[in-house]
């Protein structure tokens, strides 16, 4: 028996130490949204960039709010998201060096084949929110500070309607991520405010189909971000930069439109002219 | 239901095919766990055992605690371990976020807890049975801890399988700390959770069915094994 302990205690130290050994070389942490990572885009622009870089990327997906905090705490070198605002709120604070404009696609709102509210086809979105309000039919809010989150938040006030004094009613909140939300959505027979790239990519449709899409409103950036290696001693910034670069680079924008689902193209490049 | 029928579909296609990523995640899941139960039964056991024998003013306190802190809830350990480990934290020199040494970790401080309550009370038990002998001995409390560790070494498994059960089943501690990066610290749960938020329910059941069957292989392995040396000790 004492053999058998120290057996597989040797043999799960030895397990311990191999990771130690597999995180040489070089490699950065990009910050970044459960939309990008759940739509499939990351694995699709990855292996690319690090066979022609040589530097690896390790992605934490999480919600908007939670990826900036992250950063802020100086754990990223690159924070790729999409809330347009608060982005510049973290650059102007100090935390980022800039943000440039990267992709973008759009949100669409995906609901039941019943469509209880009646909004299937339109294309403006205040006024399929507010009949969505009306009929009090069920909406699956993100409820988690995410950029779709804020976006959604933004569309509820310019159609003049104060989903905080409703939570819990139809209009329920279920503080994860976006898959998880349609998920939940879906389950209660709700609308749900996605990204497009989410929607294609997931795998669960059931009976749902996009209601409402195409209203400028809808509208998706993604910017990219180096933290600032002034706020944080130890961001590679370097390689963060080399990262950017390559993302708005010609060769990283044409990796961007290349990345297509089912013959559907997911994100659009962004980048400015100048950059590439 | 469709799906269930779906995900023993997947089980078997992924088992099937095996491919090197799964091995990866299967292996890190492993790794990661086993790790966990080997550090939190180097601190469990004996503290476990020393509160067992010893009698002193707040130990009442101490074991109350101990056993409470068994359902501590994983994503509170994740956060804990988060704010101590990121850059802006007290150990952030040592750059362990998102690597699997910082799920080790996490994984360490959410099972050490349950090692240590269950030991304490199987071996008070054994304690009550072996008092006076070990008293006639005349055996030092160093002397007594090593002898109770041993001749409840079969029942103290039971704990580690427990400690054991909670570390490769929970996604909370390790999604925090790990960051669910690809091929770096991907496990099991958090695979199954990324699955689940693609809507991709099948692949994300078969995972599960494939978790606990390496639950089962594990567990059936240590009762083997325990078998064995039970056999050898009182033959």
């Amino acid at each position: 028996m004492t053999r058998l302990t120290l057996l597989s205690a040797g043999v799960a130290f030895t397990l311990a130490a191999a990771p130690a050994l597999a995180q040489e070389g070089d490699f950065i942490i990009v910050q970044s949204t459960t939309s990008t990572e759940a739509s499939g885009l990351y694995q699709h622009l990855l292996p690319i960039f690090q066979e022609e870089a040589g530097i690896e990327v390790r992605v934490v997906a999480v919600g908007t709010g939670q990826a900036i905090n992250n950063a802020e705490n100086c754990d990223g070198d690159v924070l790729l998201v999409h809330a347009t605002a608060q982005e510049e709120a973290f650059v102007e604070a100090g935390f980022g060096v800039s943000r440039e404009p990267l992709m973008y696609n759009d949100f669409v709102i995906v609901g039941p084949a019943a469509d209880p509210a009646g909004v299937a086809g339109s294309t403006d979105v205040v006024d399929a929110l507010t009949k969505i309000a009306e009929s009090e039919a069920i909406f699956a809010s993100r409820g988690d500070d995410s950029g779709t989150h804020s976006k959604e938040l933004e569309l509820w006030e310019v159609a003049g309607i104060d989903v905080a004094a409703v939570s819990g009613s139809w209009y329920r909140e279920t503080g994860s991520g976006m898959g998880e939300t349609l998920n939940t959505g879906i389950g209660m027979g709700g609308y749900v405010l996605t990204d497009r790239a989410t929607w294609i990519n997931y795998g669960n449709k059931g009976e749902y189909t996009v209601a409402v899409e195409g209203d400028e409103a809808m509208f998706n950036p993604y910017g990219i971000i180096l933290v600032s290696p002034e706020h944080c001693e130890n961001v590679k910034a370097e390689a963060g930069q080399t990262f950017i670069d390559w993302m708005l680079s010609d060769a990283g924008q044409q990796a961007i439109e290349d990345y297509k689902i089912d013959g559907q193209q997911l994100f659009f490049p962004d980048a400015d002219e100048s950059q590439s | 239901m469709q799906s269930f029928a779906d995900a023993f579909g997947e089980a078997f296609r992924l088992i099937a095919s095996f491919d090197a990523d799964l091995r990866a995640i299967v292996f890190l899941s492993l790794q990661v766990s086993l790790s966990a139960v080997i550090v939190a039964a180097i601190i469990g056991l004996p503290l476990g055992a020393f509160l067992a024998v010893s009698r002193f003013p707040g130990r009442t306190a101490i074991v109350v605690a101990i056993t409470a802190l068994m359902g501590l809830p994983p994503v509170v350990v994740g956060l804990i371990v988060y704010l101590l480990l990121s850059n802006s934290g007290a150990l952030g020199p040592l750059q362990l976020l998102y690597t699997p040494t910082a799920m080790i970790i996490a994984q360490s401080l959410l099972i050490t807890p349950i090692i240590a309550a269950l030991a304490r009370q199987t071996i008070e038990d054994l304690n009550d049975e072996y008092h006076q002998q070990m008293t006639l001995f005349g055996l030092t409390s160093g002397q007594r801890l090593v002898t109770l560790l041993w001749e409840g070494r079969f029942s103290l498994m039971t704990a580690l399988l427990a400690g054991f059960g909670r570390a490769i089943a929970e996604v909370g501690a390790v999604i925090i700390v790990g960051g669910n990066i690809n091929h770096v610290t991907r496990v099991m749960t958090t695979t199954i959770a990324l699955e689940t938020a693609k809507g991709n329910l099948a692949l994300a059941l078969g995972l599960g069915i494939i978790l606990v069957s390496i639950a089962i292989a594990v567990n059936s392995l240590v009762f083997a094994l325990r078998g064995t040396a039970e056999r050898a000790a009182y033959a």
